[in-house]
């Protein structure tokens, strides 16, 4: 479903010289998946979620979406790209004027959906995410749990089959990330959504993921299956982000 | 009691004056300063920029500092042309609402731009991650998400005004300040400059006060 090769990216620094983000990665993503892209803060994680959404270019290499090169999108191609998938942010970014119901309605007013099917479809994600008693209320009203319960039911809102996640989870205590990451998983399986979940924690990769991408300083250093990651641990980082707990 | 007898409607009638000079300008330069201050945030160059347009955003900018260093007694008499051609006059009333308009419309943009840039950056990121378009973004996002923070600086804008409007005496036009600097000042009379004094206090407080009351009902965001 995704296919990404040799992308490198690299921003100019106050020297003008290149700092660079990622090096030459290259991985896969099939349909159904749940990707975990793991590593510490700066291995450019957020960069490769920001690239797959289309939110910034890779200097050099190609990322393909259901065989679509995104260097290739026009205006308007690009516009039904967003469409196409959703993301959660970890700092939710909901609308903060307005009411649940009216943030999760937002992308489908953007595709100009009409009104009656707005509303169906406003209340079918709600009950999908548990929040059906909140729809009236602000997001300022919410708990961290809840506020990301509203960014994944609008995330969800167009009928995406990619959803991209960029430490949902980060900002939120044990016992709610537990409850997150089991509606995302349930996503994932009965809706079919393709997952892409950025995290700098193992327990997120143990408890959802199939497959494992480990950056480090820009390099992708493993990736594969979690389980054959577990059981090799071929590369330092690997046994620091594995090797502490049991398998 | 026959202060008030004597001073009463004076006062009352330039009251009226200080008021339209302080709303009417206050309302224009909201109608031209808020595209202005939307133009000048959206294309800001740099990381994030909603349409970055460096000649655009450059010449703007430079044009809003030009009219906001120029200090409004200056701008007052050197625009005289300017306001006899739009208004017909440059004396009174009338003369004083285009000189307050154009000193308030670069501030008003300054104000707006400032509010829009007090918005969460994730949240236009995320409108556009969900295939908002630019102008999706400035009338569902950016305007919305700052309006409680927009009418905050309204009252900013329009106290401001309302201590323009004292220089507007210069050209004839009257007001409250007017009233103060000619009795007060000129004649002595103590007691007038305090009772023009008691009513723009009264004045500030209520424009305060009004405009908190409607950013508070508004802003749902705390």
């Amino acid at each position: 479903m995704i296919e990404i090769s040799h992308v490198c990216k690299s921003f100019p620094d106050q020297k003008q010289q290149d700092l660079h983000v990622l090096r030459d990665i290259s991985l896969t993503v099939e349909q159904g998946d749940i990707y975990g892209i793991i590593g510490l803060s700066g291995a450019g994680k957020s960069t490769l979620l920001r690239l797959i959404g289309l939110l910034d270019t890779p200097t050099s290499g190609t990322i393909t979406v259901n065989g679509k090169n995104l260097a290739s999108l026009n205006a308007r191609e690009k516009i039904d790209y967003y469409r196409t998938i959703g993301t959660v942010f970890q700092g939710y970014n909901l609308l903060m004027q307005r009411t649940v119901a009216d943030n999760v309605a937002f992308p489908l007013k953007l595709s100009k959906w009409e009104k009656s099917k707005i509303d169906s479809r406003v209340k079918e994600l709600l009950e999908l995410v548990s929040l059906s008693d909140k729809a009236s209320a602000y997001p300022a009203q919410l708990s961290g749990g809840q506020k990301q319960r509203v960014a994944i039911a609008r995330a969800l809102a167009t009928h995406p089959q990619l959803l991209l996640c960029d430490e949902p989870t980060s900002a939120l205590d044990s016992l709610t990330t537990q409850s997150i990451l089991d509606l995302l998983s349930d996503i994932n399986r009965r809706l079919g959504v393709t997952i892409v979940i950025i995290t700098h924690e193992i327990g997120v990769v143990r408890k959802i993921c199939n497959k494992v991408a480990v950056l480090e300083g820009g390099h992708l250093v493993d990736n594969g299956l979690v389980s054959d990651i577990i059981a090799h641990q071929n590369h330092e980082i690997t046994r620091k982000f594995f090797g502490k707990e049991e398998v | 009691m026959a202060f008030l007898e004597t001073y009463g409607s004076l006062l009352l009638t330039e009251t009226g004056k200080t008021l339209i000079m302080t709303f009417i300008p206050a309302i224009i330069s909201y109608l031209v300063g808020i595209p202005l201050g939307v133009l000048v945030y959206v294309t800001f160059p740099g990381m994030n920029s909603i349409a970055p347009n460096k000649p655009l955003s450059t010449t703007l900018d430079y044009g809003i500092n030009i009219t906001r260093s120029i200090p409004f007694i200056v701008l007052l008499v050197a625009i005289i042309p300017f306001t006899k051609l739009v208004a017909g006059t440059f004396i009174g009333v009338k003369g004083a609402i285009v000189p307050l308009t154009i000193a308030a419309i670069p501030f008003v943009a300054r104000m707006v731009q400032g509010s829009l840039s007090e918005l969460d950056k994730g949240v236009v990121e995320s409108a556009r991650a969900m295939g908002a378009t630019n102008s999706q973004i400035i009338f569902h996002v950016l305007l919305p998400e700052s309006l409680p923070s927009l009418v905050r600086g309204m009252s900013i804008t329009t106290i401001n005004l309302l201590g323009y409007t004292a220089m507007a005496g210069t050209v004839g036009a009257g007001g409250l300040g007017d009233v103060a600097i000619r009795y007060g000042f000129h004649r002595y009379q103590g007691d007038v400059m305090l009772a023009t004094i008691i009513i723009l206090v009264v004045l500030v407080q209520i424009i305060q006060a009004i405009f908190d009351l409607i950013a508070r009902k508004i802003d749902k965001s705390k």
